[in-house]
């Protein structure tokens, strides 16, 4: 059970404290209400890049790590499609440097020319490191923009080609920020060994006076309903073949969710699911398989992947799969199945738990998916999920022409 | 008018008093020894089991890590799936990881469940059968898991330094070809386990909210078996480093960045300058505020990270620089990764940088202090490598005092480019 206190400053900024005292730590993390799915199609990257550049100083503060380090503290940030985190953990004690250093951050950036000249290259390299230079790096540059018509998840975070990020200009960056960097797209969480009052009180005086902003309302495209299956297969210099096979599923705030996230599970998650003791270890078509999805909070992809044994065929082996997903939409599952994987959600998220940096972040984007409170009662949701329910599901998204097939061949 | 400009008062790391929890320590009717951290605010539990059969032990390539690996796959009495299916249903976690002098299994699951999983556990260390079926499908893999790894350039750069500093045929400079993985038998895998599991040398280690009869439960399961009886044989290895200290090597013709490696041998944890080249190597590219970092990344932008770290084996070490670098810009990263070290050792470090350095080792080694897993990762460290909590609060100590010209001296002697071995792999 997570204790927490909410309050809004008048600039809209809300505020989750989260006391702890059993640690001789503080927290601070700070969401904002933007990904990459916010970006301009002509100018995708924007929101990751923009996460590199949060460190290159702000107006008041020359240099955001190392009054943080001094202070015995450290931080990391990341970005997905949907929003973008950023996190310090310190001494207790020394909890108003990391108040002063965000809060001056949310006022402005320092929009230094040599900051936004590094990190460009910074993030080409990140980009190479991770998605050219990697066998299999381009799976999901590839999927998205198989997958998506109209909505902005067909790019990835990092950018749809290295060319948007070498030409982001620092207009750019200004507009970005103002636009979405305001107290009213933010959410402030303070957890550990702190009082909620002196929080309270820390966080008028550096956040306070922040502009509020204007609301950045998301109204983004949606994607049609897919009504034909889409396949496409490619050559690359890899060892092995491998398929990836995805289908349209809810977003994460829809009450199918939980369903959904259990039904992956089943199938695909772990040693003792059905795709792996099957594909893996009795037939013997597939060297690892599994199933899962991103929580995106709009409509996501629910996906099986799969790399093949040496020398067995394509064709074999996503007959195999569909003759999995056959048995789930014709069968219905035991009950012990359904216990199972809810028993396995019950542990994964008491062990998330454990770290007061974990659960200040969950705070933060349980608020953001729209009650912090959430994170104590969404067990109870996979709780009520039925064996009803994954039959429902199952029938419903898992068909041919709401799925998308990636053949990824080895040019050997 | 709020003042934006200066800092809030902070109290300097160094000034916190750092203390870490001693573990409870029993014995088992058998003589193994446990370790436990009663803390946490989670009803969980950690337990490993750690049993002197890494591949130092071994006497054919990679037959540890098979032994390891499969310890799961199949007892006298449950197939794999058994297995795994209990395990999933309770919401545990058993998981197992092969190291150089150690083999581990451990266990993480919901202090309730923690009961029901014990038997099994017992089980794989009594009774493990590792059958034929599961080992070959374990060989397929690994062959074809290796063949994705080889086209990866940090990993064979990560695998030839290791070779060059400790000789190819030391358990931690030793690797993998495809077709060692052939030549692994069931009966190499089942003679091992015989020898370093069910009649081997094990230690306990557990953390967690633990039941109140936890004492009790481990006996019954594991106080009987036949763990710990007889002396383990010594096993001498010696290291062979390469002569040759430049390597250059296109993996692939294509490729777009180079791993880059900068290693040199260091000694273990137990000389002197160990603790003190720690705070130095934090300085030189042990955090993100580092200096290679900053020159590096945040200057240059060659590279999306860059780090040096004391490479902490039981038997040897090494002092080690590691990043990733687009192809055009190597050989700038390595010139300035030696510039860096010229700098340590003929420039100045002024008292404002090793404050801060100072004050960030202490911070976040609060921080890594913080939660019961934390706490017996540190005392299992400690203990696998034969030392006690004096080495911690000597490291404390030697952070909160150290000064820059001691730091100097410590780069006059290590920090030399000629001692260090440098690989580019492409």
């Amino acid at each position: 059970m997570v204790n927490f206190e909410r309050f809004t400053l008048s600039n809209g900024l809300k505020l989750l404290v989260h006391p702890d005292r059993s640690t001789p730590m503080a927290v601070v993390n700070v969401l904002y209400d933007v990904g990459a799915r916010d970006e301009n199609p002509a100018q995708t990257g924007f929101a990751h890049l923009f996460e590199h550049l949060m460190f290159g100083g702000s107006v008041n503060i020359p240099d955001y790590d190392d009054p943080l380090q001094n202070a015995g503290g450290e931080n990391n940030a990341y970005t997905t499609n949907d929003l973008t985190n950023y996190y310090c953990q310190l001494p207790a004690e020394n909890i108003e440097t990391a108040l002063w250093l965000e809060s001056d951050r949310m006022l402005s950036l320092a929009f230094g020319k040599k900051s936004l000249d590094v990190q460009k290259k910074v993030v080409c390299e990140e980009f190479k490191e991770h998605y050219i230079n990697k066998p299999y790096g381009d799976v999901w540059h590839i999927m998205r923009e198989l997958a998506y018509n109209e909505h902005p998840y067909k790019w990835m975070t990092i950018g749809k080609e290295l060319s948007h990020v070498e030409n982001a200009e620092l207009q750019d960056v200004k507009n970005f920020f103002f636009k979405h960097y305001r107290p009213l797209n933010a959410i402030l969480v303070v957890a550990g060994n702190v009082v909620v009052e002196d929080v309270k009180a820390l966080a008028e005086k550096w956040f306070g006076d922040i502009p509020s902003g204007e609301k950045y309302n998301r109204n983004l495209p949606q994607e049609a309903a897919q009504l034909e299956e889409r396949r496409i297969t490619v050559h690359r210099k890899v060892p092995m073949d491998a398929i990836y096979k995805t289908w349209h599923m809810c977003g994460r705030r829809d009450d199918d969710y939980y369903a959904t996230d259990l039904l992956a599970d089943i199938l695909g998650g772990g040693a003792s699911s059905r795709l792996y003791q099957t594909l893996v270890k009795e037939q013997q078509l597939f060297v690892n398989v599994s199933c899962y999805h991103f929580g995106s909070f709009d409509s996501g992809l629910i996906t099986i992947e799969g790399q093949l044994v040496k020398g067995v065929d394509m064709k074999t082996a996503e007959d195999a799969i569909e003759k999995e997903l056959d048995k789930i939409k014709k069968e219905k599952i035991e009950e012990r199945e359904l216990q199972k994987v809810q028993n396995k959600t019950e542990s994964v998220m008491a062990f998330e738990d454990m770290s007061v940096m974990n659960r200040a972040g969950s705070l933060a984007y349980y608020e953001l998916l729209g009650d912090g409170e959430l994170m104590n009662s969404e067990f109870k949701k996979y709780q009520d999920v039925t064996v009803e329910d994954l039959y429902r599901i199952a029938n419903e998204i898992l068909i041919p022409t709401n799925s998308n097939t990636l053949w990824y061949l080895s040019e050997n | 008018m709020l003042d934006r400009k200066t800092a809030p008062h902070i109290k300097d790391a160094v000034e916190y008093a750092i203390s870490l929890k001693k573990p409870a320590q029993f014995k088992l009717d058998n003589g193994v020894e446990v370790y436990s951290v009663q803390a946490g605010t989670e009803e969980v539990v950690q337990i490993e089991w750690v049993f002197k059969a890494g591949n130092w032990y071994e006497k054919q390539k990679n037959v540890s890590s098979a032994t390891n690996f499969l310890i799961k796959n199949g007892t006298a009495q449950k197939s794999a799936y058994e297995i795994n299916e209990f395990v999933d249903f309770y919401g545990a976690y058993l998981n197992r990881t092969c190291y150089n002098e150690t083999a581990v299994v451990s266990l993480h699951c919901l202090t309730r469940q923690l009961e029901k999983i014990l038997p099994i556990v017992q089980e794989i260390f009594l009774e493990a059968v590792f059958p034929e079926s599961e080992l070959i499908i374990y060989k397929q893999n690994m062959k074809q898991r290796l063949a994705v790894n080889l086209q990866k350039c940090d990993f064979i750069a990560g695998r030839k330094i290791d070779e060059l500093l400790f000789g190819i045929k030391h358990p931690y400079g030793v690797y993998s070809e495809l077709t060692d993985y052939d030549v692994i038998e069931q009966d190499h895998v089942k003679q091992y386990y015989d020898q370093f599991y069910r009649n081997g040398h094990c230690t306990i280690f557990s953390a967690g909210i633990l039941p109140n009869n936890y004492e009790a439960l481990l006996n019954t399961f594991f106080g009987t078996l036949p763990l710990n009886q007889s002396v383990l044989e010594k096993q001498v290895h010696l290291v062979d480093p390469a002569v040759q200290k430049k390597w250059n090597v296109i993996n692939d013709e294509n490729g777009v960045q180079g791993a880059i490696r900068i290693a040199r041998p260091f000694p273990t944890r137990h000389h002197p300058d160990f603790p003190k080249v720690q705070v130095l190597n934090a300085l030189f590219g042990g955090f993100f505020g580092s200096r290679l970092m900053n020159n590096i990344r945040e200057d240059k932008g060659y590279t999306y990270g860059i780090y040096s770290f004391l490479v902490n084996h039981v038997h040897a070490g090494a002092w080690m620089v590691s990043t990733e670098a687009g192809r055009d810009v190597c050989e700038a990263t390595i010139t300035e990764v030696y510039h860096e070290m010229e700098k340590l050792r003929n420039g100045a470090i002024d008292q404002e940088e090793l404050l801060l350095v100072k004050n960030y080792l202490i911070g976040t080694l609060l921080g890594d202090l913080d939660g019961p897993f934390q706490i017996i990762g540190r005392w299992k460290n400690l203990i696998l490598n034969g030392l006690d909590d004096s080495f911690f609060y000597n490291s404390v100590n030697t952070i909160k005092n150290i000064s820059s010209e001691e730091l100097k001296e410590l780069a006059k002697k290590y920090l030399n480019p000629e001692e260090f071995y440098e690989l580019t792999v492409v």
